[in-house]
């Protein structure tokens, strides 16, 4: 039994509870109740980062190509991009898919929450400056190239599903070795662990923070194994982290979202 | 109107300027040098565009862009007017962009370009700095060259959409140690403010302060540790900033 920070529809504070990941369950107001019966709001408030090639297996597939125009280089420093505030939805929201748009493709990844301002952090002391963990659907229009931001593709209204909480830090012994999984309509079709992340946790605050601040509530997403799988409407995605939990997100065409789309 | 946040006395006050002066909301009319300047608007989704002007495209040798070089930005490297920004030890180039930011009034959504101006509530300007020796091709201009701290100087003033009669036709200057060294003119924008209200609002909700730094024209140089860069808008505002180096943070490399 670890503690959670959350946020529910309709409130505007975030609050505590204790929750039981194993089990799925959280305890609010002296009851017990399994985590799919709650109706949750995105658990953070912060700027959101995303973290581009921080699989192995990612920078791999590029291959040569790293040496090539438009490249030129491997990546040296670690590549970002924002997925700015109107891509957050919290856990069971509708991600909207756009009229012109068929496939969506669906980014696993572990968001590290900030818990006080970073700047210049060695890697030893990064983990002071995590308050905890969540889980993130880095969803994007699938696109090759990445010579320029990708900007349209990436930062779509609900394209950032957050949730179902923040766990705190103490419940994850370590963070470099966690096992994700994707389920679409109930059938897996992603596995990977973030063992296989070039940049650590620890490595990656300290390597970031070098160049800019992460304030507490920020949310750096580690990175988006490869191979992610493809999802269109009326898809049920459920990204699985152990020990942190399951993030639960439909994909339903924007034109049938009203007033932020809570369709399920 | 013009109006600014600024820190006085203990507090952060919105203003609006008066004769040269600055009035707080709360009355007080204080001298321009007794406050510290912040954002004009608190950065929240702010967009910066490359590439946006012919010549400097052509100054980079890059091809004009066909569709919108577009990045993100995050509230860490914002800082008002009259603020430091810090050039890294190991850095080689670093340059002013002065740029004509636009702030967004209302939410936006699919909005077409004869309504765009109806969603903006006013301009103000930026100087999106650039620290060259950092650019790598992934994502490019990735966030370790355009998104460091103190690195996007912004405002004085956020001007009143309705004081300003036409912002495709806006003079820009940049000063450094009182030397003219850039100068261009908001018509000669690629994609124009009216176009970017539009490619953005079809593909995402705008929200009321998120802000769009429109480009940069030709004129680029590198800028020194204890240089005065003032980069100017004519009717929009007069941005002073000044370069310091790691020592002032205790930065060892």
């Amino acid at each position: 039994m670890f503690k959670a920070q959350y946020k529910l529809q309709g409130r505007l504070i975030t609050e505590e509870a204790t929750v039981d990941v194993h089990n799925s369950t959280v305890q609010i107001n002296n009851s017990t109740l399994h985590l799919e019966l709650v109706k949750w709001d995105a658990p953070v408030s912060g700027t959101v980062y995303g973290t581009l090639l921080n699989y192995k297996e990612t920078l791999a597939a590029l291959g040569d190509s790293v040496n090539e125009s438009p490249y030129k280089a491997p990546p040296k420093a670690p590549i970002l991009y924002i997925k700015p505030a109107n891509t957050v939805i919290g856990y069971g929201t509708a991600i909207p898919l756009p009229a012109s748009i068929e496939l969506l493709e669906i980014g696993a990844t572990l968001g590290i929450v900030i818990g006080q301002t970073a700047t210049n952090v060695k890697k030893e002391d990064a983990l002071d400056y995590v308050v905890g963990y969540t889980i993130a659907n880095d969803v994007t229009v699938p696109h090759e190239s990445l010579f320029r931001p990708a900007v349209k593709h990436r930062a779509r209204d609900g394209f950032c599903p957050i949730g179902p909480w923040v766990l705190e830090k103490v419940a994850i012994t370590n963070p470099d070795n966690l096992s994700l999984r994707v389920y679409i309509n109930g059938e897996l079709v992603q596995e990977n662990t973030t063992s296989n992340l070039i940049r650590g946790v620890s490595e990656l605050i300290s390597d970031v923070t070098e160049f800019m601040t992460l304030y507490a509530g920020d949310v750096l997403l580690v990175g988006v194994p490869e191979n992610p799988p493809l999802a269109r409407a009326g898809d049920k995605i459920r990204i699985e982290i152990d020990h942190v939990g399951f993030l639960e997100n439909v994909i339903v065409p924007e034109h049938e979202i009203l007033s932020g789309g809570d369709v399920q | 109107m013009k109006r600014a946040r600024v820190s006085f006395a203990g507090a952060i006050h919105e203003a609006i300027e008066k004769n040269d002066m600055i009035q707080l909301t709360d009355g007080r009319i204080v001298k321009e040098d007794e406050v510290v300047w912040l954002p004009p608007v608190q950065p929240r989704t702010v967009f910066a565009l490359g590439l946006n002007y012919a010549d400097h495209a052509s100054e980079l040798e890059f091809k004009a862009p066909t569709e919108p070089l577009l990045f993100l930005k995050g509230p860490n490297t914002f800082v008002g007017h009259r603020a430091e920004s810090r050039r890294p030890v190991d850095a080689t180039y670093m340059h002013y962009e002065c740029e004509l930011g636009v702030v967004i009034g209302k939410t936006a959504r699919n909005v077409k370009r004869q309504d765009a101006y109806d969603y903006i509530a006013g301009y103000t300007v930026a100087n999106d700095y650039a620290i060259r020796d950092y650019l790598e091709n992934y994502y490019r201009p990735n966030l370790r060259v355009k998104n460091r701290d103190t690195c996007t100087p912004i405002g004085p003033w956020l001007v009143d959409a309705h004081d300003i009669a036409d912002p495709m036709n806006l003079p820009l200057r940049t000063f450094v140690n009182g030397k003219r060294i850039q100068q261009g003119s908001t018509k000669d924008m690629i994609f124009d403010i009216p176009f970017l209200i539009e490619y953005l609002s079809e593909f995402m909700t705008l929200q009321k302060n998120d802000i769009i730094l429109t480009g940069t024209p030709k004129g680029l140089a590198d800028v020194k540790i204890g240089d005065e860069v003032i980069t100017e808008i004519e009717g929009v505002g007069r941005l002073v900033n000044t370069i310091v180096g790691d020592d002032v943070f205790q930065r060892r490399s």
